[in-house]
């Protein structure tokens, strides 16, 4: 596969990198794990192999011998030489074709699976790009071939219906730190209407809205985080770590997002406004 | 005693008294490998327990780990580290000043110091390091810089560390070293983790 145009972004996923914490690596992997692991199910992949994580759209590759891709994420098309090839289904591509992601109206992640999996050298037991920490393949860029891994064995199976898109607020359980707010610290954060700052990334989404206030003051140590964790800095204004986020952090964490949510957090652009609320227990 | 925060469906927060405690868990945790555990975070008080929940749960991974008991073999386990370091560094004069000693004063101090790795983070290979001398104690400089060379030995705090690369920073650098504390080449990339013992050796600048 030979990448023509990346768009405004475009890096190699997989499950992640867990179990290099301990040295300091964050566990990476796609932003939005449900539309990855459907783009592999779709292309027939075992689960856990690379595609290509595209934001905004804007990627054109080329296949020198016929393979099979997949489109999840958003509602980009994929356009096999030009012609659209719908989304969310296996599609054959001829040798030489042309494959496009056209920009998605809705959403911002697109997941590219190609039966067999993006064949790249492994670091640390993960082909992910972490973009904060520098660890993992480079960056594709027009010009480089993508090695593509040998198809699996088993036929390209559906695996059922799409997931309906969820709507409605980002389901979180609170916690660790929901104590170090005060009570009416918690009423805001699960009632207000905060907006996506533009300042986000792989790493964390920034929002704007009421500042919630803490109860303590004191110093609280680094400690690890998850996806999800939504942190809140001195200025009140919390941030939603994604799948790069830093190993530790420094400021009290007041809820985590449901995977699920975590997943819809990861197709949110700037300005899109969204509220939390309690997940059912 | 150890406290179980909650933290999402895939992940426990486990809390303890003090970073002693906290290394013994995580060596703990490490050894006993609980099914569906899939990465252990320590840090100066607590271990973030990552986990498969399709393998496991937080109910079941806070039984499980309620019922370890930390010793401090793990520690004892994780051997020592020696770095040269050039004691060169742009702020090794500020320090100096701010504790009220010498320069050479705050290199036998930190050279004297017994440092073990409390934890890592910021980046891939960079420990935060505890030492047993509490006078080291200076604040982060005001402005952080907005490139350190890889090597650079910094204090923050009580804390010590070497910048694995070239990144911002804003700890106050009083030295460098040439020893590599990330090598992709090595089975184990990090040089310095967790409960590994770090001392420091002044040598002279080469060349």
């Amino acid at each position: 596969m030979t990448v023509l145009r990346t768009g405004p972004m475009t890096v190699i996923k997989d499950a992640g990198r867990p179990g290099h914490a301990y040295q300091g690596v964050a566990p990476s992997g796609a932003v939005d794990r449900g539309a990855y692991a459907r783009a592999n199910a779709l292309a027939g992949n075992p689960p856990g192999a690379a595609v290509l994580e595209c934001t905004l759209g804007g990627l054109r590759v080329s296949f020198d011998e016929p393979a099979v891709v997949a489109l999840t994420g958003t509602d980009a098309v994929l356009t096999v030489d030009g012609t659209a090839a719908g989304d969310d289904r296996p599609v054959p591509v001829p040798a030489g074709a042309v494959v496009a992601v056209t920009v998605p109206r809705r959403g911002l992640r697109s997941y590219l699976a190609v039966r067999g999996g993006i064949d790249v050298a492994p670091v640390l037991g993960s082909r992910s790009t972490d973009q904060l920490a520098g660890v993992g393949p480079e960056r594709p860029a027009p010009g480089d071939v993508l090695p593509i891994g040998a198809p699996p064995a088993d036929p390209v199976s559906s695996p059922g219906a799409p997931p309906p898109t969820a709507e409605g607020p980002l389901e979180v359980d609170l916690g660790p730190r929901d104590d170090w707010f005060t009570t009416e610290a918690i009423a805001t954060f699960l009632g207000a209407e905060y907006t996506v700052s533009p300042a986000g990334n792989a790493i964390g989404l920034r929002l704007d809205g009421p500042a919630l206030i803490r109860s303590r003051t004191a110093e609280l140590p680094s400690e690890g985080v998850v996806r999800g964790a939504v942190q809140v800095p001195p200025d009140g204004r919390p941030i939603i770590f994604q799948a790069d986020h830093p190993v530790t952090g420094g400021y009290p964490v007041i809820a985590v997002l449901t995977p699920e949510a975590a997943d819809r957090a990861a197709q949110l652009r700037p300005g899109a406004t969204i509220r939390f609320t309690r997940a059912p227990q | 005693m150890t406290r179980f925060l909650r933290c999402g469906r895939e992940a426990v927060l486990a809390e303890v008294d003090d970073l002693d405690a906290a290394l013994a868990l995580y060596a703990a945790l490490r050894d006993a490998a609980l099914p569906g555990v899939v990465d252990l975070v320590p840090a100066a008080r607590t271990v973030l327990i990552r986990l498969d929940p399709a393998v496991t749960s937080p109910a079941a991974v806070r039984e499980a780990t309620a019922a370890l008991r930390p010793g401090d073999a793990g520690r004892a386990d994780s051997g020592t580290v020696r770095i040269p370091v050039v004691y060169d560094g742009p702020d090794l004069a500020e320090v100096a000043e701010r504790l009220g000693i010498t320069a050479d004063e705050v290199v036998a101090r930190h050279t004297g110091a017994r440092w073990t790795v409390a934890f890592s983070g910021f980046a891939p290979g960079f420990g935060y390091l505890t030492g047993d001398d509490p006078t080291l104690d200076v604040p982060r400089r005001t402005s952080p810089r907005t490139r350190i060379p890889a090597g650079s030995v910094g204090l923050a705090g009580r804390f010590s560390g070497v910048y694995p690369n070239d990144s911002p920073g804003g700890w106050q650098l009083i030295g460098s070293t040439t020893a590599r504390m990330w090598d992709l080449s090595r089975a184990e990339p990090a040089l310095l983790v967790p409960g590994v013992r770090v001392t420091f050796r002044a040598v002279p600048r080469c060349g």
